[in-house]
């Protein structure tokens, strides 16, 4: 049996913008076994909601993630809803809807791009966040923000988006798209690009299922998954089916993010053609009573939201289980018996949201 | 109503044998969490299939608590219970990955709650097994 070593991956590593550390356990040049552990920037905010007032815990649920902010927000709004009884008018479920398909996109790119800085790809990279850039500026020109969008209230939305500002992003999304494909025909047919993901990091069908994955990487593996078929914002009355592949290896997880930004633009096109006229927020009187487990397709995948209020204007129990912390059992199996040199790409395929695990 | 969330109340005992029989229905476990309410903890098992929603809810004592793992049944609950164990200091027994309060690499050991001072093992020492193996 060759020497065993153990291998510290992070907190610090080139591949990752966010702490997380990995013991690999290595026999030459294969990893054997990967310990995982989190924390080094764990904040505490599930235990801020008994400072805080129910309708100004918003601001603080949008900033769990710097790249989902915005469905965080709006999955926090929908397990208050939930529990107050609270109707949202039509427009606000489809203006959130927008916008978090919108930040969807911007997180793909975001995630494309660190795919590609990770096998050294580096025009790659720059491509994929030139286009994303673009994206932000869409949100920021409907928001005011590029990262906090600071639109998602309980009962509804801020700011509305007229049908001028609707079509001009739908026109941005037209120009986006066009570049989107230009670099996606790179990421799917490049044949060093391919040699870096096809066949690395298989998941198998059983296994994504029963290690609890989520999002593009239980979809990989061929499991039809996506929580916005639930039926929530306006997703229930837009027309889309879950995007899935079956090889459950990195280009199976990157083939699945890839096809999901031109769905979520079809999806905001959708959107706009149905958007009703109308109110977008309503009044909310009363203290939350009761408990709601809030369920949200995140870009990453689904999160869930546990709120139980007792009719105080602070909640009881704020509890978030965000998509990373559930695919990092994924993550540790695809890690056994990988080499060594792929170890950054199988960490970076279930597209790691630390500071949304640290919350 | 977004969906339908029923709650199943179950004791300790009988934890393993109906995680078990969720596991041989192909239930996908997605998430455990915990809430402190007055002096219990009261643990939330929520499973998923074709997107309906079930939970499997149980209270324990918040003195002493301590648990079954199901970490033999759903390999990933050893995340889970790893973490409640450093936020809230409920032992698990049979984890079958023990970071023995080590998931959280935090400067303050476990756990962060603010539970009641009996909860908190006196030799919360970062190197003294907190739940050995069953």
């Amino acid at each position: 049996m060759a020497k065993r070593t153990v291998i510290p991956f992070g907190p610090q590593h080139p591949v990752l913008p966010e702490p997380i550390h990995l013991d690999l356990v290595c026999e030459d040049e294969k990893v054997i076994e990967a310990i995982p552990s989190i924390g080094f920037i764990h904040r505490g905010l599930e235990r801020l909601v008994e400072k805080k007032d129910f309708v100004e815990f918003v601001f603080v649920a949008e900033r769990i993630c710097g790249i989902c902010s915005f469905i965080h927000g709006q999955t926090y709004c929908q397990g208050i809803e939930e529990m107050m009884g609270i109707a949202v008018p039509r427009r606000a479920h489809y203006l959130r809807t927008i916008w978090g398909e919108l930040s969807r996109i911007h997180s793909h790119l975001l995630w494309l791009g660190l795919m590609a800085d990770g096998f050294g790809f580096e025009s790659l990279f720059m491509h994929s966040w030139r286009i994303r850039e673009r994206v932000l500026d869409i949100i920021e020109a409907t928001t005011g923000g590029r990262v906090i969008f600071g639109t998602c209230k309980v009962g509804g939305v801020r700011r509305d988006i007229d049908a001028a500002t609707l079509q001009d992003i739908l026109v941005k999304l037209a120009d986006i798209e066009r570049d989107v494909r230009e670099i996606v025909q790179v990421f799917l047919n490049d044949s060093t690009v391919k040699h870096r993901t096809c066949g690395v990091g298989v998941l198998s069908h059983d296994d994504a299922h029963a290690l609890g994955c989520v999002g593009p990487t239980l979809r990989a593996c061929g499991w039809k998954s996506d929580t916005r078929k639930l039926g929530y914002a306006a997703f229930n009355e837009l027309s889309f089916e879950p995007i899935t592949r079956t090889d459950g290896d990195c280009y199976a997880r990157t083939a699945v993010r890839c096809d999901e930004i031109f769905q979520s633009a079809d999806l905001i096109r959708q959107a706009a053609a149905r958007m009703p006229d109308g109110p977008i927020d309503v009044k909310v009187t009363g203290n939350p009573d009761g408990e709601f487990f809030a369920r949200v397709e995140q870009p990453r995948g689904e999160v869930i939201y546990y709120l139980k209020g007792n009719g105080t204007k602070n909640l009881q129990r704020f509890r978030v289980r965000t998509p990373t912390f559930a695919n990092i059992p994924g993550l540790v199996k695809t890690l056994q018996g990988c080499d060594l040199a792929d170890v950054p790409i199988l960490v970076l395929t279930i597209d790691p949201c630390i500071s949304c695990t640290e919350r | 109503m977004i969906e339908e969330q029923p709650i199943i109340p179950v004791t300790p005992d009988q934890l393993v044998a109906a995680v078990q029989a969720l596991r041989n229905e192909n239930w996908r476990l997605v998430q455990i969490g915990v809430t402190f309410i007055g002096d219990v903890f009261e643990v939330n098992y929520s499973f998923d299939r074709d997107l309906r929603f079930r939970n499997l809810r149980l209270q324990v004592a918040a003195t002493a608590a301590r648990l079954p793992s199901v970490s033999g049944i759903y390999w990933c609950a050893f995340l889970y219970e790893n973490e409640i164990h450093d936020l809230f200091g409920i032992a698990f027994d049979g984890l079958v990955l023990d970071f023995k309060g080590h998931l959280y690499q935090t400067t303050k050991p476990f756990p962060f709650a603010s539970v009641p001072v009996s909860v908190i093992p006196t030799t919360a020492a970062p190197a003294t097994p907190a739940n050995p193996p069953a």
